[in-house]
């Protein structure tokens, strides 16, 4: 099930070779490591668990709405639910996931350095991640938050539930977010070997690059909002509070100034993974390398200037309606050039289909339907029907999401033998594929329809002619899940057991896989010389030289 | 095919003039985006099959979109992005600004109902009732947090913002009850905020006017009616119901009702009968008398406030000195609001 023409020329196994893994075993040499590879799979682990935890939060939210009115909830404890579900989807799970998890172990292999610019920095974001997500943990044991993940005030700064925690919380995980971006952007610009120019980078580490831009750039912006809803909820200074002159639209400008960015910085590193996939089951070069580089850079800048379309209804004037209209029909340009150019990327290419191309398939079907429906909420009289309701849950649960975890799935599977070693079943990842795919769009169409139809978001309790759309809502809420927890399980279980993998499994040209899998704990013996850019798929391939 | 589209989408019935504008664009941008979406993953999935691989180890052509061919495709899945755009500001435009003669509703919202004050002095709880083919403004805050006035039959929906006035329009073009649902989360009985948009043809309508007047004529207790309606279109248009209610419910700031000729406590610890005089300096020296737990955020209306809507005014808050407050709403409540502690009715 393994190779294709990667041994030929790129090293194989040997049996008891060093590797990051086997350089030592003791906890604390994985507590205290500056091994960005260990670093990556310790946030690989905590994200999974966060989204373990998120995700049997919205298993149980689907189960509630299973009929209008009560079913086993009250209604404070939903709406708690669904804060907690966003919070922990949000931040302790999709922003780090693909960034802090792959782009930790991948990054410096991809630019042929030994490690990150800053790997204790490297480790103390990690840990300030753990204290973060600690706090938010913290939050639901003394009972969640009840806000929504936007923390609207002024509800926020009155709700009786622990918006102090939670929002606590997310200050932190900021911390770690924009500490990663940081060494990502300085690793890029100073530990780039010899060869490595910026247009012969892999397109993953363009887009590691323009999410850190983002990340550094918004993050604070995030930090200081909810600084002072906590403020305000904790000392009642009232900054959000009309009587005493504060302005609550105001709060909103802020968030939605970091949280529209925030879309681009889940989004981002998934199109980073599709533009890793793509030309290595294609075996083909990229159809527009610089189209994928600009269009990532430009989604990064035009991206800040997109966040009132979330405020149609709020009371903006229509000059500014109109400008956040039409910037972000434009942002949504540099999303179709990319998927083009994937897509024509794989003409006249070799394509094999493996499970991550499979996962590439599911991105492209819920990134560009989704994303089109972007579009028609970015078209202002049609928003004012569906803002808040449903549609826009599906809306950018397809999009945001989807595209998300399927690109995370699809790095998961497609990396799974880099980073331990082991082959995972090509079997079982097919039919894992294809499960969580019906399940995720069995779960999300109908909302759609329900958004259509005046069903608004947030609603505990809903009207009874909305319930077939809702049971079939929950129904693939359980494919869904059934998925995951299948997909979760085989790739443990692979980890102990699967098949050694070789160097290059794929028969890729991409940096990574000069390495061997694992790679060891300094990834090159000395600075490599790459003898083909990432993408040289038209030449033979030619082993490292040293 | 209207019809057909509509039940498709699972779209409500469209009620409001531009509700049938609305529902085309999103049959054309729906219908020309996912046939967009459908192409391209068809041409994926072609691609696929047409290009497997053949031979292990083959070494495909390279072969690099040229600039100008993307700039072509860019360029014109922009051009459509821009058309959308167009058309879906110069609708927003028109959904956003309400025609000269429309006829105003107060509306405020609060955890967790609809109240609407009418220019005639009538008020409704959750039923706003129009006429049809009238185009209708509404004026619309909230008392606590921010929520958002949804009527999904009409396409209209506008958040309703504590400390702010906005304006939304719509005109009924259907008879009938239309649900009115609060989009924006406010609180555990979000879901339950809902409302009905009563629209009645003229006959009814006219029937209707007659029995509420004859209703909230008896309420005002009779004889004043006339210059106190006036008072209250006056406190409407210059925003005293962004902070005062007649309710019983103290907002911002106190509460009108049952006011007249009450003993009021002030910061200071007097107490002071509120007589017209009294009424008269509260508007226009409000830092010199503060009530008692409130803070002294009431703007001076010295020199902006005619004489005869000073009288207008003060005649209104008369008015309502027998008011009956509002019932208590027995819901489970968030942390009180900031401003002013609850206030006890005054004898
Ligand atoms: C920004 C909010 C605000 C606005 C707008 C406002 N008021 Fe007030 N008003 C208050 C507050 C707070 C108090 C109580 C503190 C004080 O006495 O200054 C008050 C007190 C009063 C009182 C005395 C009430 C009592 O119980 O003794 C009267 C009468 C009054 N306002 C009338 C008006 C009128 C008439 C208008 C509109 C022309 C108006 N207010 C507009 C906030 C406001
Ligand atoms: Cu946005
Ligand atoms: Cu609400």
């Amino acid at each position: 099930m393994t190779t294709i023409d990667a041994g030929l020329v790129f090293p194989e196994r040997t049996e008891h070779r060093a590797t990051y893994l086997n350089a030592a075993h003791t906890v604390r040499s994985w507590a205290l490591t500056t091994d960005h590879k260990r670093i990556g799979v310790m946030y690989l682990v905590s994200t999974t668990l966060a989204l373990m935890l998120g995700g049997v939060f919205a298993l149980v939210l689907r189960i509630e709405h299973l009929t209008p009115g009560p079913t086993i909830m009250d209604s404070y404890t939903y709406a708690r639910m669904f804060t907690m579900h966003g919070v922990v989807m949000v931040w302790v799970f999709m922003i780090p996931s693909i960034p802090a998890a792959f782009g930790n172990f991948l990054l410096p292999i991809m630019l042929g350095a030994k490690d990150v610019a800053f790997p204790r920095l490297n480790l103390l974001s990690y840990y300030i991640y753990v204290v973060g997500a600690a706090w938010v943990l913290i939050a639901l044991w003394m009972g969640g938050c009840d806000t929504g993940w936007t923390f609207y005030a002024p509800y926020s700064t009155q709700s009786p539930s622990a918006v102090v925690p939670t929002v606590f919380g997310i200050f932190i995980l900021g911390w770690s977010t924009i500490l990663t971006g940081l060494n990502f952007i300085v690793t890029t610009h100073t530990m780039r070997a010899r060869g490595v120019t910026w247009m012969r980078m892999p397109l993953f580490v363009w887009a590691m690059y323009a999410t850190s831009i983002i990340q550094v750039l918004a993050t604070p912006v995030l930090a200081l909002s909810l600084c002072i809803v906590g403020i305000d909820h904790w000392f009642d200074w009232g900054l959000f509070d009309p009587v005493r002159g504060g302005d609550p639209v105001l709060y909103q400008h802020l968030f939605w100034f970091y949280s529209h960015p925030a879309v681009y910085i889940m989004i981002l590193p998934a199109m980073g993974v599709i533009s890793e996939i793509v030309p290595t089951f294609s075996h083909k070069n990229p159809a527009s390398y610089k189209a994928i580089v600009y269009s990532s850079i430009g989604i990064a800048f035009v991206g800040f200037g997109t966040w009132g379309h979330h405020m149609f209804v709020a009371g903006i004037s229509l000059f500014d309606a109109a400008a956040f209209g039409v910037l972000s029909m434009l942002v949504a340009i540099f999303s179709a050039i990319k998927v083009f150019t994937w897509v024509l990327t794989m003409k006249r290419g070799s394509i094999v289909l493996k499970t991550p191309l499979v996962y590439f398939f599911a991105f492209l079907f819920l990134f560009v339907f989704g994303g089109m429906t972007g579009v028609a909420v970015a078209t202002q009289s049609l928003d004012v029907h569906w803002h808040d309701t449903y549609f826009v849950v599906a809306h950018f649960h397809f999009v945001m999401v989807g595209g998300t975890l399927t690109a995370w799935l699809a790095a998961l599977h497609y990396w799974f033998p880099k980073i331990t070693g082991r082959m995972y079943s090509e079997r079982w990842g097919l039919l894992g594929a294809t499960i969580i795919f019906a399940g995720f769009f069995l779960t999300f169409f109908p909302q759609f329809l329900l958004g259509n139809a005046g069903m608004p978001r947030r609603y505990y309790d809903y009207d009874p002619r909305f319930q077939t759309l809702h049971v079939i809502s929950t129904v693939g809420s359980w494919a869904l899940g059934g998925g995951m927890a299948m997909t979760l399980t085989y790739l443990l279980v692979a980890v102990f057991a699967g098949e050694r993998a070789p160097a290059n499994p794929w028969g890729s040209r991409s940096y990574e896989w000069y390495v061997e899998s694992p790679p060891p704990k300094e990834n090159f013996a000395s600075e490599p010389n790459f003898p083909l850019g990432p993408y040289d798929y038209d030449v033979p391939p030619e082993p490292l030289r040293v | 095919m209207n019809d057909l589209l509509r039940t498709l989408l699972a779209l409500p019935l469209q009620a409001s003039t531009y509700a049938r504008a609305v529902d085309t664009l999103h049959y054309v941008v729906i219908g020309v985006t996912m046939a967009g979406a459908t192409f391209v993953f068809l041409l994926a999935l072609y691609f696929l099959v047409r290009h497997r691989q053949k031979v292990p180890g083959e070494i495909t052509a390279r072969i690099v979109t040229s600039a100008s061919h993307e700039a072509f495709i860019a360029g014109s899945i922009l051009a459509l992005f821009l058309a959308f755009w167009v058309v879906g500001s110069i609708q927003y435009d028109h959904m956003m600004t309400p025609p000269d003669d429309a006829m105003p509703v107060y509306v405020s919202g609060k955890q967790w109902m609809w109240k609407f004050a009418y220019a005639d002095g009538r008020e409704t709880m959750d039923e706003l009732v129009v006429p049809i083919h009238k185009p209708i403004k509404l004026v619309m805050t909230s008392r606590d947090v921010i929520h958002s006035f949804y009527v999904p039959a009409f396409r209209m929906k506008h958040d309703v913002v504590p400390g702010r006035y906005y304006t939304a329009w719509f005109e009924a073009t259907v008879a009938g009850d239309f649900p009115i649902e609060c989009a924006e989360y406010c609180g555990i009985s979000h879901s339950r905020m809902l409302g009905t948009v009563r629209v009645l043809g003229d006959e009814d309508y006219r029937r209707w006017l007659d029995d509420s007047r004859l209703r909230s004529a008896t309420a005002a207790g009779g004889g004043e009616a006339d210059l106190a309606v006036l008072g209250r279109t006056v406190a409407a248009e210059r925003a005293c119901f962004n902070c005062h209610t007649f309710d019983g419910q103290p907002h911002i700031g106190p509460t009108w009702a049952r006011l007249y000729e009450s003993r009021v406590p002030l910061t200071d610890g007097r107490t002071i009968v509120a007589d017209e005089a009294y009424l008269t300096r509260s508007m226009m020296d409000p830092q010199v008398e503060v009530v008692a737990g409130f803070k002294p955020v009431m703007p001076s209306y010295r020199g902006l406030l005619p004489e005869p809507e000073v009288a207008a005014l003060v005649e209104f808050i008369r008015s309502l000195r027998n008011a009956p407050f509002a019932p208590t709403v027995d819901l489970p409540r968030v942390a009180p609001l900031s401003s002013g502690r609850p206030q006890e009715p005054r004898p």
